[in-house]
């Protein structure tokens, strides 16, 4: 069961990321990162990631791509207007190095070989609590700091008198 | 009388309960509730007149659909003079005169039809006509059709009235 | 054998929730009708008969589902045709999917099998109705973008940023919810409720998060485009908001979508601060009063009396919604973002601070 959901939730995520790169509509292209999220947070429940999943839709199929609709509503290029895509010496670069990824990590695989599936509740609420608040303190705390400075910095880039 | 200067309240300064809104929201809830309750009690009291049942009254000197008065011996009052379509402002009646086999009258109307699409009830028909043969006082207007043909209204519907 | 009665009892409880609820959601439609019609002295829906009967109207919802289901599927020339027609489902399915992880009954034991009454008893819970609630939003902007014409698009627009702004006090405000009762699984925060506090009260999330059931609401009111957070319908300043193009049975999806929130709305309300399926005072066994008196109940008619006060709650809170659209005005735009950001969440964040400190002081 789980390798067959795996096959079709990755070939759900690949496909997803594929059409977001292609579509020549940004609004069929931010649909599409919709659904690479969802299939994604379906890989996360088959790794037992349960509150890794809901909380990626949550956050970003729930409220970044929701900021990336509303840009693309507030710009609302006309369909004849938008720009063609061409491709160029620096794409084809990105696609030799996404290849060179792929087989990088497929190398890593199989030097070390998978990890055993995940106790059931290794990804529950309470495990994930525990593991930021203890072993992970530090990165936790310096990771607020950073989205503080990001807010300090909208903020000031927004606002012309503060 | 002078021009003076009008005093005009402003609004006071709301208290702290009001401003938290929580309260005046439960009292407006507690009025939307008393309507609802006394209205299913007492259905009567709601002031909606269902139409096609139950019809309002209309005042006395409301003009409503037109009526042509008939003489004691049942034939119509009417003379055909034209003067009630010469003076109707819209022109909606179609009079067509014919020669009266009562030989103390002169004229008879052989056609007599009014299009209350066109009509407008001002009621000018009424104080044109020289022997009061056509009043509005049925107290009714325009009823919904489903063609215009059938709100061309004549001359016996006119006299049943 | 017994995998088949797994398959027919998961099967059986997602049909009888979503059935509940369609139903419910119907109701719900005449209900608003008439309540608004007796509020404001008019008489409401009484004119749709079968067999010459009236029944205050009740029939009118058939009639509306028939209409819609006959009208002609009008597409406007001007639309982005895929994004169009996308529009309702994407806003009808988030809201059908959310009732799954709502506990409708305590477990029941049927054949030696223990049966919970919850289509899924997810283990990260609330966060799933966070999760799928969020994407109802798509709906509305979908809606009022693909429309191409200019009221939809402000709907969208409103609606995009009334529900990213409510989103974040929505969260907070069940966090208090979670620390008290310790956990995020539903089926666990309506059986911590059957406790009592102090041996007299029960301890339903109401009593000991009153301001988080108050932003709770608030949020939910705004999450689910009610009056008086209904600005991207908005019907006096912008038509109809993000339907405005759509006719027949897109525009009734749309309706549904949006009485089925106010049903999951209330059930999310019951289950996390009214005990869900608990009814005061009523253990497994029969009821327990506090001064040591007990009545003992067969235990069929204690899962009536449970399932029966989840129901009795529901409907409460069903009307509260319709009351307070007829009561209440709508608010100005930039009222509704200075409450969102401005009140209620510092308020929420208070909330869990206070909550917090309680917690340790109790503790």
């Amino acid at each position: 069961m789980e390798p067959a959901l795996f096959i079709v939730f990755g070939a759900i995520a690949v496909g997803g990321a594929i059409m977001v790169v292609t579509r020549r509509h940004p609004m069929a292209s931010a649909l599409y990162l919709i659904l690479t999220l969802f299939a994604v947070a379906g890989l996360f429940v088959l790794r037992q990631a349960h509150f890794l999943a809901a909380i990626q839709v949550i956050v970003y199929a729930g409220a970044v791509v929701v900021l990336f609709v509303f840009v693309i509503m507030l710009i609302n290029v006309p369909e004849d207007k938008l720009p063609v895509e061409r491709v160029t010496g620096m794409r084809f670069l990105g696609v030799v190095v996404a290849g060179l990824l792929i087989l990088e990590s497929a190398l890593i695989v199989r030097r070390s070989g998978m990890a055993g599936t995940p106790a059931a509740d290794s990804g529950s609420v309470e495990a994930v609590g525990r593991a930021l608040f203890t072993d992970y303190l530090l990165a936790f705390e310096l990771t607020s700091v950073l989205l503080l400075a990001a807010v300090i910095g909208a903020i000031a880039l927004a606002k012309k008198k503060i | 009388m002078a021009i003076g200067i009008k005093k005009v309240a402003r609004p006071r300064r709301m208290s702290m309960g009001e401003t938290l809104y929580l309260l005046e929201i439960v009292k407006g809830l507690g009025v939307t509730m008393g309507h609802l309750l006394r209205n299913i009690v007492r259905q009567e009291n709601i002031p909606t007149i269902e139409y096609p049942e139950v019809r309002r009254v209309m005042p006395p000197r409301f003009r409503g659909l037109h009526r042509l008065m008939k003489r004691p011996d049942g034939s119509p009052r009417c003379v055909a003079c034209f003067c009630c379509s010469t003076a109707c402002p819209a022109v909606c009646i179609t009079i067509v005169a014919g020669e009266s086999p009562d030989p103390k009258v002169e004229k008879y109307p052989v056609r007599f039809d009014i299009d209350m699409l066109r009509c407008i009830f001002c009621g000018l028909c009424v104080e044109a006509c020289p022997c009061d043969a056509i009043r509005m006082d049925t107290g009714w207007f325009t009823p919904p059709e489903n063609t215009r043909e059938k709100l061309i209204y004549t001359i016996d519907m006119l006299l049943e009235k | 054998m017994s995998g088949l009665f797994d398959l027919a009892v998961a099967v059986a409880r997602i049909a009888i929730m979503l059935i509940f609820c369609l139903t419910f959601v119907v109701v719900l439609t005449w209900a608003e009708r008439k309540g608004a019609a007796y509020m404001q002295d008019r008489r409401g829906p009484n004119r749709a008969k079968i067999l010459g009967l009236t029944l205050g109207g009740i029939f009118h919802p058939l009639a509306d589902a028939i209409k819609f289901l006959f009208k002609e599927d009008f597409i406007p020339d001007h639309v982005h045709r895929l994004f169009y027609q996308m529009a309702p489902m994407f806003a009808l399915a988030p809201a059908l999917m959310t009732i799954a992880v709502i506990p409708f009954g305590p477990p029941v034991t049927i054949a030696g099998k223990t049966i919970p009454l919850q289509i899924a008893d997810l283990n990260v819970g609330i966060l799933y109705v966070f999760a799928m609630s969020g994407l109802t939003v798509y709906g509305v902007i979908l809606a009022g973008w693909a429309s191409n014409s200019k009221y939809p698009l402000l709907g969208g627009l409103r609606s995009s940023a009334q529900m990213i702004s409510y989103e974040v006090s929505l969260g907070l405000s069940i966090i208090g919810v979670v620390m008290v009762f310790r956990s995020v699984k539903l089926s666990q925060i309506v059986a911590s409720q059957g406790e009592l506090l102090w041996g007299i009260v029960p301890q339903w999330g109401v009593v000991v998060q009153p301001l988080g059931f108050i932003l709770f609401l608030v949020a939910l009111y705004a999450e689910a485009n009610r009056t008086p957070f209904d600005l991207p319908e908005g019907e006096s300043e912008i038509v109809a908001g993000f339907h405005t193009e759509y006719g027949s049975f897109k525009f009734s999806m749309f309706m549904m979508a949006e009485y089925f929130h106010l049903v999951v709305g209330s059930l999310l309300v019951a289950t996390l601060f009214f005990g869900g399926w608990q009814f005061p005072y009523l253990a497994s066994s029969g009821f327990v009063l506090p001064g040591g008196f007990s009545i003992g109940l067969p235990g069929a008619v204690v899962l009536l009396l449970r399932i029966g006060a989840l129901f009795a709650k529901v409907v409460f809170f069903a009307w509260l919604f319709i009351w307070v659209r007829w009561t209440i005005p709508r608010f100005r735009y930039d009222q509704v973002m200075r409450l969102g950001w401005k009140v209620m969440l510092p308020l929420s964040l208070l909330n869990i601070f206070a909550t917090g400190i309680a917690l340790l002081l109790v503790a």
